[in-house]
């Protein structure tokens, strides 16, 4: 199929060629530009910068509280899923659908009002903070705001596969006397193995850059509640740019590793599915 | 359906095996929607509290008397079109390239098209300060030739559809995939060229694709923040576009400002979440229906013969 259209359908080199250099002008220049800033560096400025005691808390920081947040989306989203595949409920339609919310709704909105729903007099902070529990402005509150911006994703990819489990292994766990729970934890739990490993990276990767929500909730204290891309701003705002390149090569490094990863991950799942 | 067990003969109570008790079933449902309620839902309700807790007409002061708001909301209105018009362009290129046809190193150009989503959104926006910032790699010409496009609004559209650019493109690899060729190579034997066979056949098949991808996307560039933030220089009234005047409004303790123009993106996160869950189920729709039409399609073909010999 594939040499005959070729040779038929038209616009092959249009379509490929046009693609090719929008995708060079946008991303590939622009990250080559990154990498050839870090390599006027000399080895001591940029491990000096990337070494640092703030910028190892800071990727401390926004490793931990990626981390904390995927591991909750993965627990959220198998219950939400769960809930959505096997029961019926009242106005589950609208349930389903502002799952998706997270990902329409810009960054910046969910972290102001996540900051004002957390703090004192927040809806949810006069309730908490007498507790101590502060929600605002603490390490809790960038694993709050995270879990909320990666939660659509784990449930995205669970749900589909727990749509696909078939009845016949349950059923005949059932018929040999396994009760729900070991049915749940033997027969059906290793199926989504896959797609929560996938959930996990997808929502660990989309935390690990996420900015615009943690400038909001975080206070941005060094050492203490700054991530690694509030860090790099900081660098920027300082006009240090060689320093602010290598900071973010990190993350660039990082973030690839973990792009690697995910699709390594999804041709796994693929053939553990089949 | 399952095993079912009748406690009682003639009993309407009935337990299937692969059912929950209902205390569990319930116990469930409380939960997720507890979750859902506290992570997703109250925030979206407090957002319109906060905004019109001061009454409507504020609300509409605190909207549309400030300059420098109104500026943000227009900025935005021509950042986000713009930067979504080049993303579909581009994203039905290359999905027309990569669903169409095999050629080496198709599989890397999709998981290139994927690259915007690995990067931080901050990095983004360096990486175009890099190249064309004061300092940055083309700096001086620009400065020669008396173009601006860090802290200014070019600079805004590359960022943007930098980060967006995965949209369209990801959504119509598959729809197009899903299509097929035949109605394609049909109409290229009854004659069209090209184009007439990309308007007529090609862009009614994936026109509910194509809008989800645009409904995204633009969701995306409008709400787009850390890559912007570092390009746009925050210049109110110039390069502050919605999200960073919400930013600027929160740092100058302005909350009804700032949850005023929120209410205003989560509006529109929530007629983004309609138009996309109508969409679905169009595109399901025609997807049954395509299916239908198939499988009639070869019931008319098996019947057929027996017909004739009839």
């Amino acid at each position: 199929m594939s040499t005959l259209n070729r040779r038929i359908l038209p616009g092959f080199r249009l379509s490929l060629s046009y693609a090719l250099t929008y995708l060079t002008i946008l991303v590939l220049i622009p990250l080559a530009a990154c990498f050839a800033k870090a390599s006027t560096l000399t080895w001591d400025t940029f491990w000096g910068t990337v070494w640092t005691e703030r910028a190892l808390a800071a990727y401390e920081l926004t490793f931990g509280a990626s981390f904390a947040a995927a591991v909750m989306d993965v627990a959220l989203g198998l219950l939400i899923a769960w809930v959505l595949v096997r029961y019926e409920f009242p106005l589950k339609p609208l349930f389903d659908a502002i799952i998706d919310l997270p990902l329409a709704l810009p960054t910046a909105v969910a972290g102001l009002v996540y900051s004002s729903l957390y703090v004192q007099k927040g809806w949810f902070g006069q309730f908490l903070v007498p507790i101590g529990i502060e929600g605002a402005y603490s390490r809790l509150a960038i694993v709050l705001v995270l879990t909320f911006i990666g939660l659509p994703l784990t449930v995205r990819t669970i749900q589909p596969v727990l749509a696909t489990c078939d009845d016949e292994t349950e059923e005949a766990a059932a018929c040999l006397g396994a009760s729900r729970f070991r049915t749940f934890s033997y027969v059906i739990l290793p199926t989504l193995y896959p797609a929560m490993v996938t959930g996990f990276a997808l929502a660990f990767a989309r935390a690990l850059g996420e900015y615009g929500s943690v400038v909001f909730v975080s206070g941005n204290m060094p050492y203490r509640t700054e991530i690694a891309p509030v860090l790099i701003v900081a660098r920027l705002e300082e006009f240090a740019y060689g320093e602010a390149t290598a900071i973010a090569l990190v993350l660039l490094v990082i973030s690839f590793s973990m792009l690697i990863l995910i699709n390594l991950l999804e041709r796994w799942s693929h053939r553990y599915g089949s | 359906m399952g095993a079912d067990v009748h406690t009682h003969a003639g009993s309407t109570k009935r337990q299937t095996a692969l059912q929950d008790p209902w205390f569990v079933q319930w116990g469930l449902i409380v939960a997720a929607v507890g979750v859902v309620g506290v992570l997703v839902l109250v925030p979206v309700i407090n957002v319109f509290y906060e905004a019109l807790a001061r009454g409507a007409g504020t609300y509409m002061q605190n909207l549309l008397a400030d300059a420098d708001t109104r500026h943000a909301i227009l900025l935005t209105l021509t950042v986000a079109p713009v930067a979504v018009v080049l993303n579909v362009v581009f994203g039905v290129a290359a999905a027309w390239a990569i669903a169409r046809y095999q050629f080496p190193g198709r599989t890397i150009l999709t998981t290139l098209i994927d690259l915007p989503f690995a990067v931080s959104p901050v990095v983004a926006g360096l990486i175009f300060v890099l190249l064309f910032g004061l300092q940055g790699y083309f700096g001086p010409w620009l400065r020669e030739h008396h173009l601006k496009i860090i802290f200014a609004t070019p600079g805004l559209i590359l960022a943007t559809a930098f980060v967006t650019c995965p949209f369209v493109a990801r959504e119509l690899i598959p729809v197009m995939q899903a299509v097929g060729t035949e109605e394609e190579i049909a109409a290229l034997s009854l004659g069209a060229n090209g184009w007439q066979l990309f308007w007529r056949v090609t862009v009614p098949n994936i026109k509910w694709g194509l809008l989800y991808g645009v409904i995204l996307c633009n969701a995306r560039a409008m709400g787009e923040f850390g890559a912007v933030y570092v390009v746009s220089g925050h210049i109110a009234g110039k390069t502050d576009t919605m999200p960073l005047r919400v930013e600027k409004l929160f740092q100058e303790y302005n909350l009804p400002g700032s949850f005023a123009l929120a209410s205003l993106l989560t509006l529109l996160a929530l007629i983004t979440l309609l138009v996309k869950v109508g969409l679905e189920r169009k595109m399901q729709a025609d997807a049954a229906k395509a299916l239908q039409s198939a499988s009639e399609e070869l019931l008319a073909d098996a019947r057929a013969p027996i017909k004739e010999s009839a």
